[in-house]
């Protein structure tokens, strides 16, 4: 029986959260800092001709400017990145896209840093630029990167080949079955095309990082990162250092959603301090936010065939991401959402080609889903649309295909503890899908659509956690996962909890510092709990055989027969408290019992020319989404009024958390569905400010949001649970868009679903003439 | 850059500060008096992370300026509740889990306590109206509205208790 886990605990900071004291790098001050201002580029390709600084380093209060011939003085070879070494810390010659930082300028006083920006010139001689990525990846598209190297640092990327010469990054390809033969065997074959746009984070905390040298010749890091292990392991590569010069510390991220990962403002900033010896903050705006990291906008061409009686026989995918001018993390994007692109369903013929694509838009990477939810929008979408053209009920349709227990992914590995037929249950159960639905009328036309999304955990990677048991019986964790609003500290602390008989409100977390919390690959792709919540239960376990160690000795009895309770040892009806055990073992109120936990999953990596394994990922996550949808046929606008999520949470650790984990992250997506994108004009941002970028706010909510979870355990997931943190995303866009058809039976194949597009549609169906006002 | 000496009344308590012409509310609060909860995220009034009540109206602090709280009274999230004890409208938040990185929750927080003040009993759709101009990234905007009823369903029932009692 368990005690910790899976109780709704409120979190452990929530205190220190509504009374405006918790923690974060945005707060922090330190003696003698300076503040930096980037200057970005203007062009979105281009040689820099010159850069000449003198009108603003001469403007009172500015402390300097830095270019890349002065990074140099720092760090010889300044490329980063987590998947190819193509990031330079200021440009180095050339300029990649309209944003790119070019140089910086630090002052002590922030308010001068705006007009002393403005006042570096910089003169380009403009190359040709491209910014879709099917136009970048054609032969004789102008080529952003003449030479492309790659990183070693994830295991997951080791066979990831860059080619140089061209814009596509990186090719992933699947092969299963034999594809010619599928479709020999199919009565229909469907083709269809469907884009996602450009999104951006927006995390309200916006990016930050201080940096500050050590008297001792190290170097201190502060910063709003996901990935603090990463960040000192790839600055320490950068300036040659072993990693124990360099401490990274974080604090309580106020969003993070993968905009916060790898490296952001952390070499510059290491940089600008180093040159200058003092301590540098840099922060983002939030206008600057939108040229540092984006979501990838994808086009992704399906061939699906189809026999009479609804069964999916074959499957060709095909999917270009748009990379942006950095590949940051775009070719783990590229191959781990190839893995699924078929959908989470029984197909025996299937082919996958994903492309990375640079273009000279800003760089994309990682945002809640790791490119699964333009993938999902693609296969949900075209699901409906066979359905219907067979004539099948939409669920009916995917309950018939998909993936059963046992049977083998596209890629080999077989589907174990994946929810999918469970998540479809209950998709059904709460949307009250048998049940007569109100169409509406006149203008309003009501509908609703259902969609489900799979995500192979990134596989494989390493956390490793401490629990330190003090000499007064207390106990802390010493973990670098980084809570960024999800609920990790409380959920690790549930964790430990459980183990020694404690109360989860009395276990301390000890946030990321590397020079105490040992390593974690980062806080991503929702593997906290499952990877951290193992080496949390594993470095616990070792404290709990340590206590059992003593107790035995007091109690005289076998350490199994010793009970951990209420912060005590228990042997039948003797008690002693961890303290009392701990003065027995150290002779005082002194010493610590330490446990190490460290997890580390199986895998396989793929075949290079089949891109097949049979251990692909150590879970399978799957969300489903349900959606009943207004539109207004004089409009286009599409008000859903609706929105059900499921998740799979293999087992719901703290179930409060769940739920709003599932609810917020596909509130987050319905955002991207209707109304967020990113445009541009010549690859500029023309609406980088939430004025003109609109974010979901409190009007925007559907009158009903439901998020639940089954519970389908996950055989090596701490107490059996699983990640959930982009489960309730997956599946909204399409769940939203098939609702749209089921209203007025029109099919947008391109996000966001605007209320022109709509209307264009309506029109079109109508056989009118949609006439354009420029 | 001209600088002034100004006086006003900071959750309570009477304080004064010299500041620059155009410096922001916010800024001078953080500043000056490492009141963190005021924060600045897109500096634009739109998103309601800067949110301070200034003479009993809400303000965007990054809009805001500073010297024209001379005189004025000028209330954060620090100075909600008293000593010790949460504000009704804090512990709603905390028990119905209506935040999730918590960098909107104290313009959240003093946003719904000043809507409980003008209307103790709204419904959704006034919470909503009210809040509109709060910006929620991690999306936490459900448990928010539920949190809000709660606290005003809180407050209600104590006021009955007091005019029973
Ligand atoms: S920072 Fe003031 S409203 Fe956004
Ligand atoms: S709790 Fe993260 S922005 Fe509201």
């Amino acid at each position: 029986m368990t005690r910790e886990v899976g109780r709704s605990l409120p979190r452990l900071e929530s205190e220190a959260k509504v009374t405006g004291r918790a923690e974060y790098i945005h707060n922090l001050t330190l003696p003698g800092m300076v503040y930096g201002k980037i200057v970005r580029s203007t062009v979105a390709h281009g040689r820099i001709r010159r850069i000449d600084a003198s009108q603003a380093d001469r403007l009172p209060g500015v402390v300097a400017v830095i270019t890349a011939a002065e990074v140099a003085r720092i760090v010889q070879d300044p490329y980063y990145g987590p998947a190819f070494h193509d990031q330079p810390v200021l440009a180095v010659d050339k300029v990649h896209y309209v944003g790119d930082p070019v140089a910086l300028v630090v002052g002590e006083d922030r308010d001068v840093l705006e007009a002393a920006a403005d006042l570096v010139a910089v003169e380009y001689e403009e190359l040709p630029a491209v910014f879709d990525e099917r136009a970048a990846a054609e032969p004789g598209a102008p080529v952003i990167h003449e030479v492309i190297r790659p990183a070693a640092t994830f295991t997951d990327l080791k066979n990831l080949k860059p080619a140089s010469g061209s814009n596509v990054a990186m090719a992933y390809q699947l092969r299963h079955g034999d594809l010619e033969a599928g479709f020999a065997q199919a009565d229909y074959i469907f083709e269809d095309e469907f884009h996602s746009h450009q999104v951006t984070h927006t995390p309200l905390e916006p990016i930050v990082t201080v940096a500050e040298p050590r008297g001792d010749g190290g170097l201190d890091i502060y910063t709003s990162s996901q990935s603090p292990s990463f960040v000192r392991m790839e600055l320490a590569r950068l300036l040659k250092w072993p990693e124990n010069r360099i401490r990274v510390r974080t604090a309580y991220l106020g969003g993070g959603f993968g905009a916060k990962l790898y490296m952001k403002l952390e070499p510059l900033a290491a940089v600008a301090a180093l040159l200058l010896r003092r301590p540098v903050k840099l922060s983002l705006s939030m206008e600057e936010q939108f040229y540092t990291i984006t979501r990838h906008g994808a086009t992704v061409r399906l061939k699906t065939g189809v026999t009479r009686d609804g069964r999916m026989v074959a499957r060709a995918c095909t999917i270009w991401w748009n990379g942006g001018a950095y590949a940051d993390i775009g070719p783990r994007v590229t191959q781990k959402s190839g893995f699924t692109a078929a959908g989470p369903y029984d197909i025996p013929h299937v082919s996958i080609d994903s492309y990375a694509v640079y273009t000279n838009l800003p760089p994309a990477g990682a945002l809640r889903g790791f490119g699964i939810p333009q993938l999902v929008w693609a296969y949900e979408s075209q699901a409906d649309l066979i359905a219907h053209r067979l004539g099948i009920d939409p669920w009916e349709f995917r309950w018939k295909n998909a993936l059963r227990p046992d049977r083998p992914h596209a890629t080999g590995t077989l589907m174990r503890d994946a929810g999918v037929l469970e998540v479809l249950q209950e998709l059904k159960r709460l949307m009250r899908w048998d049940e007569p639905f109100d169409r509406g009328s006149g203008t309003r036309r009501r509908g609703r659509g259902i969609a489900i999304g799979l995500k192979a955990a990134i596989t494989p990677t390493t956390s490793v956690a401490i629990v330190n048991l003090y000499g007064d019986g207390s106990c802390a964790v010493y973990s670098s996962t980084v809570d960024m609003g999800q609920g990790s500290d409380t959920v690790l602390a549930q964790l430990a909890a459980e183990v020694l008989g404690l109360d989860a409100r009395e276990v301390r977390i000890v946030h990321p510092d590397t020079d105490v919390t040992p390593y974690d690959m980062a806080t991503l792709g929702s593997r906290s709990t499952y990877h951290m919540g193992n080496a949390v239960l594993r470095a616990a376990e070792e404290v709990r055989h340590q206590l059992r160690a003593i107790g035995s000795e007091i109690f005289k009895c076998r350490p199994e027969e010793v009970e951990l309770q209420d912060g005590h040892l228990v042997a039948g009806e003797r008690r002693v408290s961890f303290k009392e055990a701990m003065e027995w073992r150290f002779g005082m109120q002194a010493g610590n019992l330490i446990g190490v936990g460290s997890f580390t999953p199986t895998y396989k990596k793929p075949d290079p020319a089949t891109g097949e394994s049979e251990d692909i990922t150590t879970f399978w996550m799957v969300g489903g989404n349900g959606a009943e949808v207004e539109v207004d046929t004089e409009t286009g606008r599409v008000t859903v009024t609706k929105l059900v999520t499921v998740g799979d949470a293999g087992k719901a650790l703290n179930p409060g958390l769940v739920r709003t984990q599932l609810s917020g992250a596909a509130l987050m997506q319905l955002g991207f569905t209707l109304f967020e994108e990113m445009r541009f004009e010549d690859g500029q941002v023309v609406n980088a400010s939430l004025a003109d970028y609109k974010l979901l706010g409190m009007r925007d909510l559907p009158s009903s949001v439901v998020a639940e979870f089954v519970e389908v355990g996950a055989t090596h997931g701490p107490f059996g649970a699983k990640g959930i943190g982009e489960v309730g995303s997956l599946a909204v866009s399409p769940a939203v868009a098939n609702a749209v058809f089921d209203a007025v039976g029109v099919r947008i194949t391109s996000l966001p679903l605007t209320p022109e597009k709509v209307l264009r549609a309506l029109k079109e169906q109508a056989g009118e003439i949609w006439e354009e006002v420029e | 850059m001209a600088e002034r000496r100004i006086a006003f009344r900071l959750n309570g308590r009477e304080v004064s500060c010299t500041v620059r012409d155009h410096e922001t509310l916010a800024a001078m609060l953080r500043d000056r008096f490492q009141l963190y909860s005021v924060r600045e995220s897109c500096a634009q009034g739109l998103c309601g992370c800067c949110t301070v009540i200034v003479d009993g109206l809400a303000v965007s602090g990054c809009l805001y300026l500073a010297p024209l709280v001379d005189g004025k009274s000028v209330e954060t999230v620090e100075g909600l509740g008293e000593e010790g004890r949460l504000d009704p409208v804090q512990t709603a938040f905390i028990e119905h889990g209506a935040f999730q990185c918590g960098f909107c929750t104290p313009g959240m927080v003093l946003m719904s306590h000043q809507l409980l003040q003008e209307n103790p009993q709204p419904d959704q759709e006034a919470i909503a109206h009210y809040l509109s101009g709060n910006l929620c990234r991690c999306a936490t905007y459900p448990e928010i509205v539920e949190a809000v009823r709660a606290a005003a369903q809180g407050s209600h029932v104590a006021k009955e208790e007091k005019s029973h009692g």
